[in-house]
């Protein structure tokens, strides 16, 4: 399989990317020391706390739903290569499989998960 | 029309003339390695470049005209400016999250890219599920850029990396929703084979009515996966700064703005392979002499045409619509954009089983 061998040519190459982009960068950049610029960008105030704290829990309802979906998307990619050979039998079964789904869209509608509040 | 399947094949034949099989092997994965590079380095300055002078004719400007010839060497020389501006690290960041995130916002850019096919015969990675692998590399880049909001101990760039997170996993559900539309027409989700499927009618002419719907959602989905146009909260410069890239600085920054442009070539150029045919020229069935002359055009040509044409949509959009709030970006996809899709997966395979395409 040449394909896989690609593969990992590609990701060395994504890699080499980076390394070089910054290689050269820190080889020609001219550098300079000083505190202020080891601070981070906030309105010019000194920073109040750390940034490392609970978040808004709304994204993390929606990442739980996305979960839902995307496991579904992954059983439909075979379901799709194969349904011109399986013809009204396909159909019928997803048919079904969609109609759960559709449900569980419908009871996190109507319990209010996708409302942003 | 030309197939580059034979230069490939005559330098790995004249390669084997002189060398051992595994030498032949190591040089040859080092010119794809160099192809994909320089492949990659040239799109991301077209694309610079067609954004500047796109988003200046859209606001009645000139664009980038002062260096060289219609400010053709502008890019060269911001690519310059970039290497040489000091790469700035604050003190307060997780140094080994920060320093990763660009290696996998490129890493997952480069191996999509990788995926499509540029002509006949010019494919670097050509699964059998090149379309689920496509979909699976390029939503890798989600980590990298969560990786860079939270490395970088900044409340912006919290922000921004949370919505982009938020909204990039979203979208990335009725992009490939849309795509499975298509690969119901095909049985296979080998890019090759489904540009070859497309000699004789375009998909989004084939499967008519859910295809063109799929194409539209294809569009929207892409865009707000790639954080540009009308879904650019994530860098929502007046409100954040800079989003998740905030706190990078130099070619650091640089390798973020790369991938966005190049992830946006990408989605373009999906959009070309799946719906608009890839690099297959425009046959009519039954006019011999026209689709004759259709063929003398380069297959390179045909893709970089579409691809172009379809990120040229995607400007227009981006230049045309205000931007939206995270709610209403929310909204449009799960109460609009995906019962839409799903009921046009229905519908096409309705289409499908019944053979009512064309």
């Amino acid at each position: 399989m040449m394909s896989f061998t690609y593969l990992i040519v590609v990701i060395i190459t994504a890699v080499i990317i980076v390394i070089a982009a910054l290689g050269v960068a820190k080889a020609i950049s001219p550098r300079s020391y000083n505190p202020q610029k080891g601070e981070s960008y906030e309105c010019g105030m000194p920073t109040q706390g750390k940034s490392w704290m609970q978040f808004k829990v709304g994204y993390y309802l929606f990442a739980i739903l996305f979960l839902m979906f995307d496991v579904e998307t992954v059983f439909l990619f075979p379901w799709a290569a194969v349904v011109q050979n399986i013809g009204v039998q396909g159909l019928v079964s997803v048919l079904f499989f969609l109609l759960i789904l559709v449900l569980g869209l419908a009871y996190a509608w109507r319990k209010g998960a996708l409302e942003w509040k | 029309m030309f197939d580059f399947g034979i230069i490939t094949k005559w330098i790995h034949d004249w390669l084997l003339s002189f060398m051992p099989m595994g030498l032949a092997t190591v040089i040859e994965c080092m010119l794809v390695g160099i192809f994909i590079i320089l492949l990659y380095l040239v799109v991301a300055v077209i694309m610079i470049y067609m954004e500047r002078k796109v988003c200046a004719a859209f606001q009645c400007r000139l664009g980038p005209n002062r260096v060289g010839p219609w400010g053709t060497i502008q890019l060269v020389c911001d690519v310059i400016k970039m290497l040489t501006k000091e790469i700035i690290s604050i003190r307060s960041s997780d140094k080994f999250l920060y320093n990763l995130a660009p290696f996998i916002v490129i890493l997952a850019s480069v191996m999509a890219f990788s995926c499509l096919p540029f002509g006949r015969g010019i494919e670097v990675l050509d699964f059998n599920v090149g379309i689920f692998f496509l979909m699976a590399s390029s939503s890798i880049g989600v980590v990298g850029v969560l990786l860079a909001g939270w490395g970088s101990n900044n409340k912006y760039s919290l922000i921004g990396a949370m919505r982009s997170g938020a909204q990039m996993i979203s979208y990335e559900l009725s992009a490939s929703i849309s795509l499975l539309t298509i690969i119901l027409l095909t049985d296979t989700m080998q890019f090759s084979e489904i540009v070859m499927r497309q000699e004789d009618t375009w998909f989004i002419f084939k499967g008519h009515i859910p295809a063109f719907i799929a194409f539209v959602i294809y569009l929207i989905a892409g865009n707000a996966e790639v954080n540009r146009g009308p879904f650019d909260l994530p860098e929502a410069e007046s409100e954040l700064t800079a989003g998740f890239h905030t706190e990078y600085s130099g070619m650091h920054f640089g390798l973020f703005y790369v991938a966005e442009f190049v992830n946006l070539f990408i989605i373009a150029g999906v959009a070309a392979t799946i719906f608009l045919g890839g690099w297959m020229p425009l046959h009519i069935a039954g006019w011999e002499n026209f689709n004759a002359v259709m063929d003398f055009i380069p297959s390179i040509v045909w893709f970089f045409g579409k691809t172009l044409f379809v990120v040229w949509l995607l400007m227009w959009m981006k230049w045309t619509f205000p931007r939206l709030r995270i709610d209403q970006i929310l909204t449009l996809e799960w109460k609009y954009l995906i019962p839409i899709s799903m009921l046009n997966l229905l519908i096409m395979t309705i289409v499908v089983v019944f053979k009512l395409h064309f």
